[in-house]
């Protein structure tokens, strides 16, 4: 697979080269390649243990590949500190809400939306009006408008995803990885969330993990199957669905 | 943050008050105890920042209360003495000149400024190896704790330098002032008030600052604010030294006041007990660190008094109280019957609670 990206794919946005993560002997990750287009949606699926989180964590740099690249905008990003990757436009919602349980929600968002990251300025510049303004705009977005004072323990299960999904968007970063955006959501709430994703898309690229089906049949766009650590397929949810392959190592299991 | 409580707002304006006017009040001894007591106070508050907002728990910090200490009393053994001359302990442990090292500390414009910028220092390169190398909770606890343990050992060992045992005492003069004079004590004292003051009005601002969210952020989280693209090592750096650097203030003004510092004052027991100050007045709060300091201080001098073998567990029994009945400690208590005093807070937010102490380190 020629993941290397050119100056004349300007559309696209991330190329993860034939990366295989070694722990001990354990191949999480074992030479898998994708790429995904600026401001599209990707889903990512396949049976627990697949790589799928650890795929996640080698994009933004909590785990360093033992071999293969990853690149963001024709950038070789696979050893840069995690801070300087979510700075160049990553940004990553964690599996359990990762929100800052004794700031508001509000604080939240504007911690996420400050875009001068020095730590200096930190004591002698407020949020900027820019800021505010973004993170007003995500809150409408995430239909936390009302809860902007709260404190961010005090929220209810879902609102904290939609808040960690809020904070992630704020830092208008390019692509945006959602680790099981929906765990332990109802139905109401997952095809609300569903949608939030929807919109977002254009804006950001989204690439959302999940296994879910009833709700990565919600969200649509291109499907991607891991499995032990390698790539199996990849297609519309209706191929996928259709896949002997895929129902062998993973829907099979579940749907019948 | 404090628009649901005005009365608390400006109460530490009368408290302020009270302790400007102590002298004419409190007898010579009580005076000498709050002298030292609010100099330890500024340590306390320096304990807010790095535990209580960033939740980075030390069980170092009387180092840096030793060395702000060891810097100024190097200076006050210094004073009296004719160029060529040593302190005396030095004579009777051996030694014929000065150590290299001690030279400096000559000139009380070196020393003063050496209270600040030495526990600084030493605070900022250990943090910083630290706090990279993503040391967290209770493995940074033990470290600084280890770090205690062998500075009080250091100065133990180093008899013919340091005092030893003993430490340094016996001072006399500080910039030509007779240290015993009533002239002085008061307004060494009034200098104390100040630090304490200054202190607590710089954190107050520091905490409300962005850097404040960003300490409590990292405390909440530390991988969340790190994946958002903030490097979270600055500001736990940075908090780590002005806490330290305000111990070594602190350090300072109780050694004028106590007029001697010594290993016991700076070990591991020392360091743990200024943690139990905290935890006792409430992490989360200024006022409550200074209150705790001074609650615990005179409970200890009364008990030790009363029953010199009885303080240790007394203090241990306290601390588990605190610790199962009280987490924000006495702050909290207070600060929860104030609010149950005023149910509606004018727009119903529930933000203006301070911080709760949850997230153990």
């Amino acid at each position: 697979m020629s993941a290397v990206p050119t100056a004349a794919n300007a559309q696209l946005l991330l190329a993860v080269d034939g990366v295989t993560v070694d722990f001990d002997g354990f191949k999480a990750l074992n030479g898998f390649s994708m790429t995904l287009d600026r401001g599209a949606l990707r889903v990512l699926i396949g049976p627990n243990g697949a790589g799928k989180s650890t795929l996640c964590d080698t994009i933004i740099g909590r785990v360093r590949p033992t071999s293969g690249n990853v690149y963001f905008k024709g950038e070789d990003i696979t050893h840069l500190p995690e801070y300087q990757i979510v700075q160049r436009g990553i940004c990553r919602k964690f599996q359990t809400p990762g929100v800052l349980s004794s700031l508001t929600v509000l604080d939240n968002l504007l911690i996420a939306a400050r875009s001068d990251r020095r730590w200096w300025r930190s004591m002698t510049a407020a949020a900027s009006p820019a800021e505010r303004a973004r993170a007003n705009e995500v809150l409408e977005q995430v239909g936390l408008i009302e809860r902007r004072d709260m404190l961010a323990g005090e929220l209810a299960h879902g609102e904290k995803q939609w808040l960690e999904i809020g904070m992630v968007v704020a830092t208008d970063a390019d692509l945006l990885l959602l680790d099981e955006p929906t765990a332990g959501m109802g139905p109401a709430e997952t095809s609300r969330t569903a949608e939030l994703i929807h919109s977002l898309l254009g804006r950001h690229a989204v690439l959302v993990i999940d296994h879910d089906m009833s709700f990565v049949e919600q969200l649509g766009g291109r499907v991607t199957v891991l499995h032990q650590g390698q790539f199996l397929k990849e297609g519309s949810v209706a191929q996928i669905r259709q896949d002997p392959d895929v129902a062998a190592v993973y829907l099979g299991r579940s749907e019948h | 943050m404090t628009a649901a409580r005005p009365l608390l707002r400006h109460v530490w304006l009368v408290f302020l008050a009270l302790a400007a006017v102590a002298p004419w009040i409190v007898s010579p001894y009580e005076l000498s105890l709050l002298g030292r007591f609010l100099a330890l106070s500024i340590l306390a508050l320096g304990l807010v920042l790095v535990w209580g907002e960033a939740g980075i728990l030390t069980l170092g910090q009387g180092v840096f209360f030793g060395l702000g200490g060891y810097v100024l009393a190097m200076h006050l053994k210094l004073a009296p003495l004719t160029p060529g001359e040593i302190p005396d302990f030095m004579t009777w442990s051996g030694r014929s000149e000065l150590p290299w090292w001690w030279q400096p500390f000559t000139s009380p414009r070196v020393a003063m400024a050496a209270v600040i910028v030495v526990p600084g220092v030493c605070a900022a390169l250990f943090a910083w190896a630290v706090f990279r190398r993503r040391v967290v909770g209770v493995y940074f606890a033990l470290i600084t704790q280890a770090l205690a343990l062998c500075f009080a050992t250091l100065l133990v060992s180093q008899q013919e330098s340091t005092g030893g045992f003993n430490g340094l005492t016996d001072f006399s003069t500080l910039l030509g002032f007779d240290l015993a004079a009533k002239g002085t004590v008061w307004t060494l004292y009034w200098i104390t008030v100040a630090f304490v003051t200054l202190s607590f009005l710089g954190l107050r601002w520091l905490m409300r600052s962005r850097f404040g969210t960003m300490l409590r952020a990292t405390r909440d989280g530390e991988n969340r604010v790190r994946f958002l693209g903030h490097n979270p090592t600055p500001y736990k750096v940075v908090a780590f030294t002005i806490s330290a650097m305000l111990a070594g203030i602190g350090g300072a003004l109780f050694t004028l006041h106590a007029g001697v510092v010594s290993p016991a004052l700076v070990g591991v027991v020392p360091s743990i007990e200024m943690v139990i100050w905290v935890a006792v007045g409430g992490r989360g709060s200024l006022w409550g660190a200074v209150a705790g300091t001074l609650l615990v201080n005179f409970a200890k001098d009364e008990i030790s008094s009363a029953l010199p073998d009885a303080w240790l567990y007394v203090l241990g029994l306290v601390f588990i109280l605190v610790v199962t009945l009280m987490p924000r400690g006495v702050a909290g208590v207070i600060e929860d019957v104030f609010r149950r005093l005023r149910p509606v807070s004018p727009g119903g937010k529930v933000a203006a609670i301070t911080s709760p102490a949850g997230g153990t380190p």
